[in-house]
C-alpha cells in the first residue's frame, strides 16, 4: 500500500512510504527480527525489574562526568558489534566471490555495508570510546570535581547517541549511503545518489558532530581552567596533555566538517552548485575540505591513545616516564603538523610535483615526533621493573604493531609509491594497522587499566589474555594478507574478483576476522566473568596498580564529588609524589559540597534533534519545522532553569569518607 | 610472548616477497618499475630504524621483566640529554634522506611529465612521437579514443611496446581513477576536468587496467584489457579497428554513456573528431553549452 499516491500523503509523509522497508532483503529482515527480539527482551527486563526510574535518574539525566564517560564507552562497545558485523560480512563476501560467483551480497547491499563500516567505526566506535575515556579521566587527573560545563557534557553525549539512532534506523527504514565513508561528490550528489542514503549520512554526522564539538569545547575549558592548585601545564599527566591537544584539534577541525556537509546538503536540498560537475561547481573542493577535517581526525583518535600508553608504560615499569617534556613537545608538534598534510590523501588528483612533494615531506616529518614517542616508551621500560599485567601486554603489542603501520604510512606519503598503492588494499591494511594496532590496542590497554577505578574491581585476567591473543593474532592474520594483495595491485571496495590466485589471501583474511570475532567475544566474556567474580577482584585501596597520577588518590569508584578536598600538586606524577612524601589522607574537617544538579534537558534536545534529522532525511517538512521550533524553544526554556546546583549534605560526605577510612584501615 | 609476536609479523612479509605474481613489484613498464624502485628503497631506509626499535622493544620487555632481579632498576631515571638527541636526530636523518628521495622521485615521476627515456639506458629518440590516447571513464566502462588514428575502443587499450604513451583522462559523471599497474600507477578521472598520465610499456603481453576509485554499483566490473603489442602488430590492430562498422558519433556516445555493466570489448572504426573536447566541456548533448564557453561568456559579461 504505497502512501505516496496522493499529494496529501506526500505532504504528511514526505518521501517515506512502505517501500522504504527493506522487506525484499532477507538478511535485513533476519537482522531486524533479531534486533527486535533482543530489544524487546531488554525493554521487558528493564520494565520487569523496574529499572526505568533508576536509569533515568541516575544515568540518562546524570551530569556526572564519570557516568557520562561510562555511557560513552558502552555506546562505543555496542557500536563496535555493529561495525564488526559489517566487517565480517565484507570479509565473507570477498572470500567467496570468485570464479564467476558474485557472492551473497548485491551491489546495493554491499556498497552500503562498506560505507556504514567506515562511518560507524570512526564516528560511533572510536570517537565515543576516546571521548568517553577523556570524559572519565581528565577531571580526575587534574583534581577537579567535574568538567567545566556539566550539562553541556550530558547534552553532547545524547547528541552523539542521536547520530547513532539515525544510522541504526537507516538499516531498517530506507537505506544508507553507497558512497564510501567520506561520501565524495559527484557520487554523493543528488544526480548520482537521489535516494535517502546520503541524507542519513549527512544528518547522522551533523547531529553527532554538534555533540563532538561541544564536548571538545568543554574539555578544553576544563583542562585550561580547572586544574588543581600547583598543577602547572608542565605538571599535567601526559594523558591530559594529549587530551588537550586532541580537543584543540576537535575544536579547530569539526567546524570544517560541519561546513562541508552543509554545502553538500545545500547542493542536495536546494540545488546549489558547490560540488556539482557543472555550473561552476567543483568536487575537488569537497575532497580538500573533507580531508582538512579528516586528517586531523586520525590524530584526534590517536593522540589520547599515546597518552594512555605513556601512563601505562610508566606505571607498569615502576618508573617515571622517560622524557616527559620531550613527550609533550612531540604531542604539540604532531598537533600542529596534523593540519598541513591533508593533501597526501589524494596525490593522484593531479596536483603538481612540487605540491605533492611538499605534502609528502610534511607527512614524513610527523614521523619524527612520533618516532621520538616510541623511543620514550622504550626508555621508560629501560631499567624498569615491568609487570606484565594486561594493560602492559597491550602496550607491547602496540609498540610492535604500530611501527609497521607507521612505516607503511610513510611509504604511502612518497607520492610515486602512492601512485601505485593509493586506494589499494595496501592502504586498507595500513590504516587498519594504525587504527587497530594503535587506537584499539590503546583503548583495550586503557579499559583494562582504568576499569578498577571506574567500577571498584579489576577485570579478570584469564579472559583478558584470551581476548588479547585472539585480537593480536587475529589482526595479523586478517591484515597482512591485505598488504600482500595491495602489492598484487588489488584495489579496495571490490565486490567480486576474476583472478583465482587472489582467493587464498582473502580466505586467510576472513579467517583472521573470525579470530578477531573470538577476541571480541572473549572481551565480553571477560566483563561478564569479572562482574561475577567482583568480590574476589575488589579493589578497596583506590590504587590497585601502584599508580602515579591523581585519579588513583581517590576511592574506586570515586565518590560523586571525586575529591573531598581539592588536592594540592607539588610535582608531575602528583600521586606518586604524595605517596613518596608520606601523604596522610585527611579524615575530618569535611564540608558540604556544591554539586551540579541532574537534568533531562539533554535527552529532550537530542530526542528532538533525532526527529528533526529524520524529518529532513525523508523531506517531511512540517515535522522538520515543528521539531526545529521545539528544539529552539526547549533550549530557551532550559536557560530559565536557575535551579542547577545543590549542596551535597555534609552527613553524606562524612558517611562516604568514613567508609573509605574504614576500608583503608581494614586493609592495613 | 613478544618474540612469537614478532615472528608473526615477519612471516607475511616473507610471503609477500615470495608472491611472484605481484604486479606492483614486477611491472613491465619503465615508469612503474621506477615507482617500484622508490617503494623498495624507501622501505629499506625505514627498516634501518624500524628493525632496531622492534628488537629493542622485545629485548627491554624481556630483560626488565619483574621476575628478573638481576637487571638494574632505576625508578627515578627519566632524563638523558644525550639519549634525547639520538631519539630526535636518528629519525630526522632518515627523513632527510627520504625527503630528498621523495623530492627528486616526485618530480622525475610526475605523471604530467613527458618521458625522456624508454627504458634504463635507452633515451628517447628526438623524432619519437608519443602515442596519444584520450580516456573517458563512463558508468561503468572505459572509452579509449585514439585521435592520431581516428579509432576508439571500449574496455580495450592496445599500445605498442617501447613507445611513449600520453594519456589524457576525463570522466562522464562521477570520479574514477585510471589505474594500469603494468604501466605507470594511477591518476583520477574527473568529469569536466582533464588529468594526464605518461608511461611506456616494455614487455609484450596482455594484462588488466581498472578503476581504483569506487564509483557506484558497477564498479567491481569496471576493468579493461591492456594489450602490449609489437610495433607491427599494433599497426595490424589499428587496421582491424578501422575496419569496424561502428562509428562513434555524438549520438552513439550519448547511448554509450548510459550506465551499464560488464561491457564487452568494442571497436569504433571512425570517431567524431570534436567528441573528446565536447565530453570534456560536458556538452555532447545538442543544445548544451560547453563549460569552457560558459566561462568565457561569464568573463566577458563580468563588470569591469
Amino acid at each position: 500500500m504505497p502512501l505516496h499516491d496522493s499529494s496529501l500523503a506526500t505532504v504528511i509523509f514526505g518521501r517515506l512510504s512502505w517501500d522504504a522497508l527493506p522487506l525484499h532483503e532477507p538478511i535485513l529482515v533476519a537482522t531486524f527480527a533479531v534486533v527486535a527480539l533482543v530489544g524487546s527482551a531488554v525493554l521487558f527486563a528493564l520494565t520487569r525489574y523496574r529499572l526505568w526510574g533508576y536509569l533515568w535518574r541516575e544515568w540518562f539525566t546524570s551530569i556526572d562526568h564519570k557516568r557520562i564517560g561510562i555511557m560513552y564507552m558502552m555506546l562505543g562497545v555496542i557500536m563496535l558489534l555493529r561495525g564488526f558485523a559489517d566487517a565480517i560480512m565484507m570479509r565473507v563476501q570477498q572470500a567467496m566471490a570468485f570464479g564467476g560467483s558474485e557472492g551473497y551480497l548485491t551491489a546495493h547491499h554491499y556498497d552500503q555495508i562498506f560505507t556504514a563500516h567506515g562511518v560507524i567505526m570512526i564516528f560511533f566506535v572510536a570517537m565515543p570510546l576516546i571521548v568517553g575515556l577523556m570524559n572519565y579521566l581528565v577531571p580526575l587527573q587534574i583534581g577537579a570535581r567535574d568538567v567545566a560545563f556539566p550539562f553541556l557534557n550530558n547534552f553532547s553525549f545524547w547528541m552523539t547517541t542521536a547520530g547513532v539512532v539515525l544510522i541504526m534506523l537507516s538499516l531498517f527504514v530506507g537505506e544508507f549511503a553507497r558512497t564510501g565513508w567520506l561520501a565524495y561528490p559527484p557520487l554523493s550528489g543528488i544526480e548520482a545518489s537521489p535516494d535517502v542514503g546520503v541524507d542519513y549520512y549527512i544528518w547522522a554526522l551533523q547531529i553527532a558532530g554538534v555533540g563532538t564539538l561541544l564536548s571538545g569545547v568543554n574539555m578544553l575549558a576544563t583542562i585550561i581552567k580547572m586544574r588543581a592548585p600547583g598543577m602547572t601545564l608542565m605538571r599535567m599527566p601526559v594523558f591530559t596533555w594529549t587530551s588537550l591537544c586532541s580537543n584543540v584539534l576537535i575544536v579547530a577541525t569539526f567546524p570544517v566538517l560541519t561546513a562541508v556537509l552543509v554545502l553538500l546538503s545545500l547542493d542536495r536540498y536546494v540545488g546549489t552548485h558547490f560540488f556539482t560537475n557543472d555550473l561552476g561547481g567543483n568536487p575537488m573542493m569537497y575532497v580538500n575540505l573533507i580531508w582538512i577535517w579528516g586528517h586531523p581526525e586520525v590524530y584526534i583518535l590517536v593522540l589520547p591513545v599515546f597518552g594512555i600508553f605513556s601512563e601505562v608504560a610508566a606505571t607498569f615499569s615502576g618508573k617515571k616516564l622517560f622524557g616527559y617534556s620531550s613527550m609533550v613537545y612531540a604531542t604539540v608538534v604532531i598537533t600542529i603538523l596534523a593540519y598541513i598534510v591533508w593533501l597526501h590523501h589524494f596525490f593522484t588528483m593531479g596536483s603538481g610535483a612540487s605540491v605533492n612533494s611538499f605534502f609528502g615531506i610534511a607527512t614524513m616529518i610527523i614521523s619524527i615526533p612520533t618516532g621520538a614517542k616510541i623511543f620514550n616508551w622504550l626508555f621508560t621500560m629501560y631499567r624498569g621493573r615491568i609487570r606484565f599485567e594486561l594493560p602492559m601486554m597491550w602496550t607491547i603489542a602496540f609498540m610492535l604493531t604500530f611501527v609497521i603501520g607507521g612505516m607503511t604510512g610513510v611509504l604511502l606519503a612518497v607520492p610515486p609509491a602512492d601512485f601505485v598503492l593509493h586506494n589499494s588494499l595496501f592502504l586498507v591494511a595500513h590504516f587498519h594497522n594504525v587504527i587497530i594496532g594503535g587506537v584499539l590496542f590503546g583503548l583495550f590497554a586503557g579499559i583494562n587499566y582504568w576499569f578498577p577505578k571506574a567500577f571498584g574491581f579489576r577485570l579478570e585476567r584469564f579472559w583478558g589474555k584470551v581476548s588479547y591473543w585472539f585480537w593480536v593474532v587475529g589482526f595479523y592474520v586478517a591484515f597482512m594478507p591485505l598488504y600482500v594483495l595491495g602489492l598484487m595491485g588489488v584495489t579496495r571496495r571490490l565486490r567480486y574478483f576474476d583472478d583465482p590466485s587472489l582467493q587464498i589471501w582473502f580466505v586467510i583474511a576472513a579467517f583472521g576476522a573470525l579470530l578477531i570475532l573470538c577476541g571480541i567475544a572473549a572481551f565480553l566474556v571477560q566483563i561478564y566473568v569479572s562482574i561475577r567474580k567482583r568480590h574476589e577482584l575488589r579493589d578497596t585501596t583506590g590504587d590497585p596498580w601502584d599508580g602515579r597520577t591523581l585519579e588513583w588518590s581517590t576511592s574506586s569508584p570515586p565518590p560523586v564529588y571525586n575529591f573531598a578536598f581539592t588536592p594540592i600538586v607539588h610535582d608531575g606524577d602528583a600521586w606518586w609524589d604524595m605517596k613518596q612524601r608520606g601523604h596522610q589522607r585527611p579524615t575530618t574537617g569535611f564540608k558540604a559540597i556544591l554539586m551540579p544538579r541532574n537534568t533531562g534537558a539533554g535527552v529532550v534536545l537530542a530526542g528532538l534533534s533525532t526527529v528533526f534529522g529524520f524529518a529532513m532525511i525523508w523531506h517531511i517538512w512540517w515535522l522538520a519545522i515543528a521539531s526545529f521550533a521545539l528544539i529552539v524553544a526547549s533550549a530557551i526554556y532550559h536557560t530559565f532553569n536557575y535551579d542547577r546546583e545543590f549542596h551535597l549534605p555534609l552527613p553524606e560526605v562524612v558517611r562516604n569518607e568514613d567508609e573509605r577510612t574504614r576500608l583503608l584501615a581494614v586493609r592495613s | 610472548m613478544s618474540t612469537r609476536l614478532r615472528l608473526l609479523a615477519i612471516l607475511p612479509l616473507c610471503a609477500a616477497l615470495a608472491a611472484c605474481n605481484s604486479v606492483v613489484l614486477h611491472p613491465s613498464g619503465d615508469i612503474a618499475a621506477q615507482q617500484r624502485d622508490l617503494l623498495v628503497s624507501s622501505t629499506a631506509l625505514m627498516l634501518l630504524i624500524i628493525v632496531p626499535v622492534m628488537a629493542l622493544t622485545v629485548l627491554f620487555a624481556w630483560r626488565y621483566r619483574q621476575a628478573n632481579r638481576n637487571a638494574r632498576y632505576e625508578p627515578d631515571w627519566h632524563h638523558s640529554m644525550r639519549l634525547e638527541l639520538v631519539i630526535w636526530s636518528a629519525p630526522l636523518l632518515i627523513i632527510i634522506c627520504l625527503g630528498a628521495l621523495t623530492w627528486i622521485g616526485t618530480h622525475l615521476l610526475d605523471p604530467y611529465r613527458p618521458l625522456d627515456r624508454i627504458a634504463p639506458g635507452k633515451p628517447l629518440q628526438k623524432d619519437a612521437a608519443a602515442l596519444e590516447v584520450n580516456v573517458v571513464a563512463l558508468d561503468w566502462k572505459w572509452l579509449f579514443i585514439y585521435p592520431q588514428y581516428g579509432v576508439a575502443t571500449v574496455n580495450e587499450l592496445a599500445v605498442p611496446v617501447d613507445q611513449p604513451i600520453s594519456l589524457h583522462i576525463t570522466a562522464s559523471s562521477v570520479m574514477n581513477s585510471l589505474y594500469i599497474p603494468e604501466l605507470a600507477g594511477q591518476v583520477y578521472a574527473m568529469p569536466g576536468m582533464e588529468t594526464q598520465l605518461h608511461g611506456v610499456l616494455n614487455r609484450i603481453g596482455t594484462s588488466q587496467g581498472f578503476s581504483a576509485n569506487y564509483s557506484g554499483a558497477g564498479f567491481s566490473g569496471m576493468h579493461f584489457t591492456l594489450r602490449g603489442l609489437a610495433s607491427a602488430d599494433f599497426d595490424r590492430w589499428v587496421a582491424s579497428a578501422r575496419s569496424a562498422n561502428d562509428r562513434l558519433t555524438r549520438d552513439t556516445y550519448v547511448a554509450l554513456e548510459r550506465p551499464s555493466q560488464k561491457e564487452p570489448i568494442r571497436h569504433y572504426g571512425t570517431v567524431d573528431a570534436q567528441l573528446y573536447a565536447a565530453i570534456l566541456g560536458m556538452c555532447v548533448r545538442p543544445g548544451t553549452t560547453c563549460a569552457n564557453h560558459m566561462m568565457m561568456a561569464h568573463a566577458q559579461h563580468a563588470p569591469q
